[in-house]
């Protein structure tokens, strides 16, 4: 059994003129245990609704998420919110660390609502990280490079089964990028957690060895868009 | 026990982050809570103490007047006195078999304001200022000889004059200090042989001296015959001739007593006034600035709703800007009940901290006002005696303070998680 499958997954939005707009139309998807997946789509492709999805943040008009054979989908908004601190890991491209809490209060943040607050290992993180002497430094008083590093160790912070990452490179420079990538990787790796990464950069979906292109995947991005060239329908390299 | 390490952290930093806000509303939670304290303990502790509950008089005889100027007058050392009264009124219940005990005064000077009351040792030896308390002595004094120029002062005389034991003073004229160079001085010198200890009443504010002295000092004339009379050193002056200013009246029998005398003095009679139960006439005064009091309680009842108010302003004005906080949050697992009881706790934390400084402020209002009602009438207020508005006010404050956190929490509550994930500018 898959640690994730979507089947028949629609979600629409209703759009401010009340016509009903689908951004989302997945027939199927699947992710193995610890795999390590990228996700390419243009942008408006639904990548991020997919994520929210996934995620339980929004809950799908019609079809299934599974998680280990439980479907989100069909759950309380508060059995999703406690699916989300217990089994997941979340990197958004902008970060979204919290501006008042130090680096170390942060990975906090990410245990407490789950497994609960666990100092050594939020430490063990930002010190594996090389954050050792950031602890106490608020974001604003970080590097975009070292903010990025503090919310790699926030989604790993609860020991996620599946870790789901936004654009996790999207405001770092090149070198950075291939850094933070390499880093998410390794500890997901480390961890035991699968990845699904979401980007439009070629360069981040060349590292990975299974790429889906969500433009063949989701119908509804299909029927408004013409399909992107990168990726092979199937979501399967050969 | 994880939600509340979570919530706990939430606030902390929310609390930290709007440090400004945080502080205007802590301090005006703690000027209001201090407040509504202050008033109604004050209210409380004055009441109490000025109804006179355990003093050892039941009524106080004087001239023909104001009941409530006799009390003030003789029991607490205010005011004017109403007038004088015939020695043979205060000889007569002396002997009543219904008087179990009738000390005079007669004022009419002071010293360095504070006043000057001739009376018997009867006040020493029999009289009780507070249920089972007689007038004890600092160490070193004796009451004094009432053949002698000796006086004994009360302890907060000794303590803001030159008064102290073996000091030598001679009255002034008049029961408040005359302006400076218009103030006549009595000739005669007066030796303080006695300090009594505190009583937290206004016989601490007394300079005691012996009967004889007041009737005996230069320049007073006793009219007790309705004709001035004016003593000769060395001979004794005719009962007729003597007047008191106020008894103080301990009766057998209890409160039939007291009504008996009532008709009879009050009543009946036109020569005193009797002035009984003394709670009752002291009530007046209660009565007369009752008004005072509850305009009072209105103002700071009003300064609490402000105060609520400010923290659910403060709160509330915040919440667009933590929209994507509570974002955050959300998507790291925290339920909408998380989010929105935090907002609750924070503000019923801005409140806890305003009602727990709301007691520096309660205790720096009563002790101001303490100060004040001990020097001008001699009554101690104890700031650290309690009083239910001091658990009260502080646990009614933490609840109007989660009140006020409601609205905002309702909002929190409502943050869509997907559409607050973006940052906005």
């Amino acid at each position: 059994m898959p640690l994730l499958e979507i089947q028949d997954l629609v979600k629409t939005y209703r759009a401010p003129d009340g016509e009903v707009q689908t951004v989302l139309d997945v027939a199927r998807f699947e992710l193995e245990a610890v795999e390590q997946v990228a996700l390419v789509g243009q942008s408006g492709s639904g990548k991020t609704t997919l994520l929210h999805a996934i995620a339980g943040i929004l809950r799908p008009d019609s079809g299934a998420v599974r998680f280990d054979g439980l479907n989100l989908a069909q759950l309380s908004e508060a059995r999703r919110d406690a699916f989300r601190a217990q089994q997941l890991g979340y990197v958004f491209q902008t970060f979204n660390l919290l501006q008042g809490y130090t680096a170390l209060e942060n990975v906090l943040l990410g245990m407490v609502f789950g497994p609960g607050p666990d100092r050594a290992w939020a430490r063990e993180l930002l010190t594996r990280l090389g954050l050792a002497d950031r602890l106490d430094h608020r974001p604003a008083q970080l590097s975009v490079g070292q903010q990025q590093r503090v919310a790699l160790a926030r989604a790993l912070a609860n020991r996620p089964r599946l870790v789901l990452a936004d654009e996790p490179t999207g405001n770092l420079d090149p070198e950075r990028a291939q850094q933070a990538l390499e880093l998410l990787t390794g500890l997901c790796r480390e961890q035991g957690a699968a990845l699904l990464v979401v980007t439009h950069d070629a360069r981040v979906s060349d590292t990975f060895e299974r790429v889906v292109d969500l433009g063949t995947i989701n119908r509804a991005a299909r029927s408004a868009t013409p399909a992107p060239v990168v990726g092979l329908a199937g979501g399967q390299r050969p | 026990m994880k939600a509340l390490i979570g919530l706990s952290l939430i606030v902390r930093r929310s609390l930290r982050q709007h440090a400004l806000s945080t502080i205007v509303t802590v301090f005006s939670s703690a000027i209001a809570i201090g407040l509504v304290m202050g008033v109604f303990h004050l209210n409380a502790q004055t009441r109490q103490a000025f109804l006179l509950d355990g003093f050892g008089a039941d009524a106080v005889l004087g001239a023909r007047g104001s009941k409530l100027q006799l009390v003030l007058n003789s029991v607490f050392h205010l005011e004017t006195s109403p007038g004088n009264l015939p020695w043979s009124i205060y000889a007569e219940m002396r002997q009543n078999p219904r008087v179990e005990l009738a000390i005079p005064y007669a004022v009419g000077d002071n010293y360095r304001g504070y006043r000057i009351v001739g009376t018997t040792n009867e006040l020493f030896d029999r009289f009780e200022f507070a249920r089972g308390a007689k007038l004890a002595l600092q160490s070193g004094g004796v009451f004094f000889d009432p053949a002698l120029r000796e006086a004994v002062v009360g302890s907060v005389v000794a303590e803001r004059t030159d008064l102290g034991l073996g000091a030598i003073f001679q009255p002034r004229h008049g029961i408040a200090a005359a302006p400076s160079g218009a103030e006549i001085v009595h000739p005669e010198e007066y030796q303080v042989v006695g300090v009594l200890e505190p009583t937290g009443t206004p016989l601490d504010r007394v300079v005691f001296i012996p009967l004889e002295g007041i009737f005996r000092m230069e320049g007073h004339e006793l009219r007790g015959t309705g004709e001035s009379f004016r003593p000769v050193a060395g001979e004794s002056i005719p009962d007729e001739h003597k007047e008191v200013s106020a008894v103080l009246l301990k009766f057998r029998g209890g409160p039939m007593t007291g009504r008996f005398f009532d008709t009879q003095i009050n009543l009946q009679g036109k020569q005193a006034t009797l002035a009984f139960p003394l709670a009752q006439v002291l009530l007046e005064i209660f009565q007369k600035l009752g008004w005072m009091v509850q305009v009072l309680r209105v103002v700071s009842y009003l300064v609490v709703v402000v105060a609520a108010a400010s923290i659910l302003a403060a709160l509330y004005n915040t919440m667009n800007e933590r929209r994507r906080e509570f974002a955050i949050l959300r998507a790291l697992g925290a339920r909408r009940r998380t989010v929105s009881s935090a907002i609750v706790l924070e503000s019923s934390a801005i409140a806890a901290m305003g009602a727990l400084l709301g007691l520096g402020v309660y205790a720096a209002i009563f002790s101001a006002a303490a100060f004040v009602v001990r020097r001008e009438t001699g009554v101690v207020l104890d700031v650290f005696a309690f009083h239910p508005s001091l658990v009260i006010a502080p646990a009614a404050m933490v609840v109007l303070g989660a009140l006020a956190g409601i609205l905002p929490a309702l909002k929190a509550y409502a943050t869509d998680v997907a559409s607050n994930l973006v940052p906005t500018s």
